[in-house]
């Protein structure tokens, strides 16, 4: 109880400095504020300058992801590179390997989603349900750089739909569709695929992540078309990185770390 | 922004948070969690940021509710306090 109370009170003093950090914020969407103007007398603001000059400069419509691919790239590799991190910390925690990996137990050992008449409502509606969501990520992947979206939330979505798939029948039948080995290769591919754009503009003689000379190996005309098939392939590696760890988190914390059996 | 639809949501927000913190079953906590996800995400749609909605739904109501109930199937249903 005495936690509690000390839980409670920690609670309430760092809630009302929060709330007295928001009382200085601008008002929301207010275009005159520092965030959104520039200081006044001093240089124009970063936003302002995305806004006029982004799709000049990238050809991308959608300004979110002309920033957080192109403008931002350095950050957003390495958030991925932080996803790819996590979900190897929780595999060298949850992952047994060996002998300790003891046969499937549980009531749904034995079912599956595939021929089991049992389960035929839940297996067909998953098997419905799935092809669905996944066209839908790989339609928001693939059109994240002109309607809301990315490779982030693609990502999270196919990682998704795998999950749906293991909970509606046996881990298994995830597994049969992505295994142990690819989910962790395309893991590591998502980030070499991002990791690639950035040291091919390198071999060319620009600097890591600069799109716009890849001109020369893509064929476009003009660096921006460059820039934002750049940002395409970009997303595609966040996606399949995302992907794979959201999958190898699920497959590892279900079973205890033996990908045997299911929930 | 519409103001009653978010003092609606806010409100629900609220509620949602205060019963997965005081409810004793952990199966229950998760399940309200996911309520309080989905609630965010309401907000987050009515913001405009479409993008992160949909995230949330995914990440906040579907996978981490998944990730907390093979949690609590591995471990004990009831809450300790």
């Amino acid at each position: 109880m005495n936690a509690k109370i000390f839980a409670s009170i920690a609670v309430a003093i760092t809630g009302a400095v929060l709330l007295y950090g928001v009382s200085d914020f601008p008002t929301f969407g207010d275009p005159r504020s520092p965030a959104s103007a520039g200081v006044e007398g001093g240089a124009p603001s970063a936003s302002q300058y995305y806004i006029n000059e982004s799709y000049g400069d990238t050809k991308v419509p959608n300004l979110v992801t002309s920033v957080l691919a192109d403008y931002r790239g350095y950050d957003t590799l390495f958030e991925t590179v932080v996803v790819f991190a996590a979900g190897m910390a929780i595999f060298a925690i949850l992952r047994v390997v060996g002998k300790e990996a003891k046969q499937p137990t549980g009531p749904r050992a034995g079912s599956s989603i595939d021929g089991d008449h049992q389960r035929i409502i839940v297996g067909t509606t998953c098997r419905l349900a799935v092809p669905v969501v996944q066209i839908f990520a790989l339609y928001v992947v693939a059109h994240g750089h002109h309607s809301p979206g990315g490779g982030f939330q693609g990502g999270v979505m196919l990682g998704a739909s795998f999950i749906l798939i293991a909970l509606a029948g046996n881990l298994d039948d995830a597994l049969t569709r992505l295994s142990e080995k690819a989910y962790l290769s395309l893991a590591a591919i998502g980030i070499m695929i991002y990791a690639g754009f950035g040291v091919l503009p390198q071999l060319l003689g620009k600097n890591f992540l600069d799109y716009g000379v890849l001109e020369k190996i893509l064929f476009t005309d003009g660096p921006e078309m460059a820039r934002s098939h750049s940002m395409l392939g970009v997303e595609i590696g966040v996606a399949l990185t995302v992907m794979s760890i959201m999958f190898a988190i699920f497959a590892n914390l279900s079973t205890r770390g033996t990908l045997k059996g299911g929930l | 922004m519409i103001l009653s639809f978010d003092i609606i949501i806010l409100l629900f927000l609220v509620v949602a948070a205060l019963i997965a913190l005081n409810v004793r079953d952990l199966l229950s906590a998760a399940v309200i969690f996911g309520i309080f996800g989905f609630l965010i995400c309401l907000l987050w749609a009515e913001m405009g940021a479409v993008d992160v909605a949909f995230t949330e739904a995914t990440v906040g109501a579907g996978v981490s509710t998944v990730l907390f109930i093979a949690t609590i199937l591995n471990t004990r249903r009831k809450s300790s306090d």
